[in-house]
């Protein structure tokens, strides 16, 4: 096994890896190599280097330390029952591909992920080692992002959370009963409990030490999490409850959304379909309703039959459907919280309206010129000149806003 | 007739280069203050050969161009746009800028849009270059050296070579373009003429093992070339060694996909069986808390972490139970856990708890001594944003966690009981009493065992008024004085 040329690890390791969503390489501290001499640099937004025909970013080099692994879930391709090709990197390999790779500006860093092999400290350990020599040996100053395994020690959590810029845990599904059925050695609890320490250790590192006035580099980054969606019967609004619990328990910056993808020889107890990206998609906008518009999450579905988010509206437009009597909004006198619930209007676009409006009254035009269409706004805005009339409460008015659209073929 | 409608200009300024905008600040200075008008100039790049400034007027004495401060760097970022007609809208904005102060605020005006617009496209273009720049190495040892072509929209070299001195400080780069080049020797960077693709490096070695990873990253089961191509246009594929994949991977992507769904299950793996035996020789029972009836209080408290008398568990972190001896004389009861007790699992150590400690402690009640826990042991909230409101219990929750009260009274049979609160008032006494008016007093139970009524701690908290404050904690001392001489009696 270790006589496999790293090339064909390579391929058969960013296979393994290329399940999991999670890919963003922002929101770290501000770092870069002027000082140390070495390499690499975050900057806080962070840089997609490449884009892969499925349309996701390439931003690091996503990989497995190792596909060997001894949980059997069943969603998952690496599980202990499945016939796919093992391999294993060595922990000189990670580092001499991630140097290599950011050196020709392919990547922002490295996401290190593993199956665990023979015991959670053992691989939470290689993987720490490989983020610690990236650090003091290489001088790298990329961004890392290591998945910390739920039963791995606490020190060494403590020490991934030193080197790396981000660390995250997979609630794996939506709710504790599926994680039991299709996952059945992990425990929701100690993923939770994870979740827990890993927020409290950022908070007390994120406090000022007395001595130095100086805060501690802990994951700066923060932690995410990744689930599953479509491998259960669980409703979008179930899955919303789900993050926004996890939001709101353990400070996480995202919480990402994993279509369920078929995989080769699967195992016979999910559904054999291509994923269903469209309802990642608008649950991915949901997601941004509770983070950045200020929609609590009961009220996104709130008045909806089954739960589930429209697939051909997305989830704003739906709601501002089903909740007509709040509207039109005046462009001119409303506030930001009523503007950022207009179908149409994004945050940026809701700020250019507040600091224009300050010194003249908008027309529709004008609101035309600052956002990409009005079609959509218009049965929902007041401005200058313009009244929606009886338009917002028509009957007719969502086959008039949506354009016929299908949802993409299943084959 | 004004000049401007022959297209006649006046001035006619030459700036140096395309980005020559010291050059562009200089004659907008002359030209301002001199009240000339926009449309009476025309401005031009010229090539170094052909050099020669027409006269420009001199800026009259004692006169000072004033511009909003933001302006400036938002010019600087337009400027760099490959649109002529930069120069002139910038001159144009700074003149408008005079009268109409709040021009760059009006996101509806044709030029502030436009401006935008122009900074958009530059940030853009100045963005991808981050991203799409590929190096190649040439050399080895102290011949290592990283050269890059690459083909910007825009004049934006000289704009972000700093950035790529941060990141590879300690390498030595060159990146080539038509425009210009910048080159950094690990010590110093130098910004030189445009280049050719041919004076790049054709390939690099490692370049195959990047695209072993791009094959191999894409989940051909995802095909969304519109998302990708949205992000990464065409324009750029000729420069980006992974991108000669694509149609490829494309063009056989429903294939794959399908080919990943035929393939049947197989028969586990041959490993399998050994690893299951190894690793998870048994698996662990499903608890049923109801059948362990535990005979300690740390068995209970382990029985306790499988709770699912209430739908509470549900959200919570963990279950928070009691702590302190077992052979304890008082049992003190809270409400729920909050926050912090989700997080870390124990009882009172949020702020609640750390004012319920400060005046056990001037009351000379010694907390070790006493065993706190709470009515209801999971924590009850609603998630706003990154925060979590602490929500009341309700009259089913706190008597399905009853179960285990009477459990911890019943192995710990304590003289005294606290009740911190209306919902511990509840818990304990089977039914709801008004605390404010009831506090300080002793109730008897019907099987013997005394009840303090108090407040809950977190009561104190909410004051914020201090004088109202500090009685309020005075209060709370005096019950706990009281509960100390009840103690001991």
């Amino acid at each position: 096994m270790s006589a496999l040329p790293v090339r064909e690890k390579l391929a058969i390791l960013s296979d393994a890896a290329k399940y999991d969503a999670s890919c963003a390489s922002s929101g770290s501290a501000k770092k870069d190599s002027l000082t140390s001499g070495g390499i690499g640099s975050t900057e806080g937004m962070g840089i997609c280097h490449s884009y892969a025909p499925d349309g996701r970013c390439i931003s690091l080099l996503k990989i497995l330390l190792t596909n060997f692994c001894i949980y059997d879930c069943s969603y998952c391709i690496n599980r202990s029952s499945s016939n796919v090709r093992r391999a294993r990197f060595s922990i000189d390999e990670v580092v001499t591909l991630t140097m290599d790779f950011y050196r020709r500006n392919y990547i922002e860093g490295l996401f290190l992920s593993s199956g665990v092999i023979r015991s959670p400290d053992e691989t939470m350990g290689e993987m720490v080692e490989v983020a610690r020599r990236l650090r003091l040996e290489e001088k790298f100053s990329g961004y890392i992002h290591l998945k910390t395994i739920p039963e791995s020690s606490a020190e060494l959590v403590e020490k991934a959370g030193l080197y790396a810029d981000r660390l995250s845990i997979n609630v794996e599904l939506p709710t504790d009963e599926g994680v039991k059925r299709l996952a059945p050695e992990k425990k929701p609890e100690t993923i939770r409990l994870s979740m827990a320490k890993l927020r409290q250790k950022m908070e007390e590192k994120a406090e000022p030490t007395l001595r130095t006035k100086k805060r501690e580099r802990f994951a700066p980054g923060g932690q995410s999490t990744q689930m599953i969606v479509g491998a259960d019967k669980t409703s979008d609004d179930g899955i919303l409850h789900t993050s926004a619990r996890l939001y709101g328990s353990y400070h996480l910056r995202r919480v990402y959304y994993s279509a369920f993808s078929p995989i080769p020889d699967s195992s016979s107890s999910l559904p054999l379909q291509k994923p269903p990206l469209m309802r990642e998609h608008r649950l991915y906008q949901a997601d941004w309703l509770m983070r950045f518009y200020g929609f609590s999450q009961p009220e996104i579905l709130a008045g909806s039959s089954d739960g589930m988010l429209d697939l051909t509206i997305d989830p704003k437009l739906a709601w501002a459907l089903r909740n007509r009597g709040r509207f039109p909004v005046d462009i001119n006198r409303a506030d930001r919280e009523a503007l950022l619930r207009v179908p149409g209007l994004g945050t940026k676009v809701v700020a250019k309206i507040l600091e224009t409006r300050r010194h003249r009254r908008m027309r529709l035009e004008d609101v035309g010129r600052i956002c990409q269409s009005i079609a959509k706004l218009r049965p929902f805005i007041i401005a200058e000149g313009w009244s929606p009339g009886a338009l917002t409460d028509k009957l007719g008015l969502r086959g008039k806003i949506v354009q016929p659209c299908e949802q993409l073929a299943l084959f | 007739m004004r000049p401007a409608e022959f297209n006649l200009a006046r001035y006619s300024v030459r700036l140096d280069s395309e980005t020559d905008f010291a050059g562009w600040r200089d004659a907008t200075r002359r030209l301002a203050l001199n009240e000339v008008r926009p449309e009476d100039i025309s401005w031009h790049v010229v090539s170094n050969s052909e050099q020669g400034q027409t006269d420009l007027p001199t800026v009259p004495a004692g006169t000072q161009l004033v511009v909003p401060r933001d302006f400036i760097a938002r010019a600087e970022t337009a400027f760099c746009h490959s649109d002529p007609g930069r120069f002139a809208l910038l001159y144009r904005m700074l003149w408008r800028l005079r009268t109409e102060p709040k021009l760059l605020s009006i996101a509806s005006d044709p030029d502030t849009r436009r401006l935008e617009a122009m900074e958009k496209a530059v940030r853009r273009d100045s963005h991808k270059m981050h991203a799409f720049v590929r190096f190649r190495k040439i050399g080895d040892g102290d011949e290592e050296r990283y050269v890059a072509w690459f083909e910007p929209d825009h004049f934006i070299v000289e704009r972000n070579a700093d950035f790529f001195v941060r990141r590879f400080t300690g390498m030595r780069w060159t990146i080539l373009t038509p425009h210009a080049s910048a080159d950094w020797d690990g010590k110093r960077l130098a910004i030189g003429p445009g280049a050719a693709k041919a004076d790049a490096p054709p390939q690099d070695d490692t370049e195959a093992l990047w695209r072993t990873y791009f094959e191999n990253i894409f989940n051909p089961a995802r095909l969304k070339v519109k998302a990708m191509q949205k992000e990464m246009p065409k324009k750029y594929w000729r420069n980006l060694p992974e991108a000669s994949l694509i149609p490829d991977l494309i063009a056989g992507a429903d294939k794959a996909a399908k080919e990943m769904i035929a393939r049947m299950p197989t028969t586990p793996a041959p490993h399998h069986a050994k690893v299951q035996a190894k690793h998870w020789p048994k698996r662990e029972p499903t608890q049923t808390p109801e059948d362990d009836d535990a005979s300690s209080i740390s068995g209970l408290r382990e029985a306790a972490k499988g709770c699912r008398r209430c739908p509470l568990w549900r959200d919570a972190t963990q279950t928070v139970f009691g702590e302190g001896p077992d052979k304890a004389k008082v049992i003190f009861v809270g409400e729920q856990p909050g926050d912090q007790e989700d997080l870390a699992g124990k009882p009172f150590v949020g702020p609640a708890g750390k004012v319920f400690d400060s005046i056990l402690d001037d009351a000379g009640v010694d907390r070790q001594k006493v065993y706190v826990t709470n009515a209801v042991k999971h924590f009850k909230f609603e998630p706003r944003g990154k925060r979590r409101i602490h929500s009341k219990p309700n009259a089913g929750e706190v008597q399905a966690c009853r179960w285990w009260i009477d459990r911890e009274f019943a192995l710990i049979k304590p003289e005294l009981a606290v009740a911190l609160g209306a919902t511990a008032a509840l818990s304990l006494l089977g039914k709801a009493i008004p605390v404010t008016k009831m506090r300080g007093q002793v109730i008897e139970r019907e099987d013997g065992l005394r009840v303090f009524i108090t407040i809950h701690p977190s009561f104190i908290l909410r004051i914020h008024e201090p004088a109202e404050k500090e009685a309020e904690r005075d209060r709370f001392l005096a019950d706990m004085r009281q509960v100390k001489r009840l103690m001991a009696a």
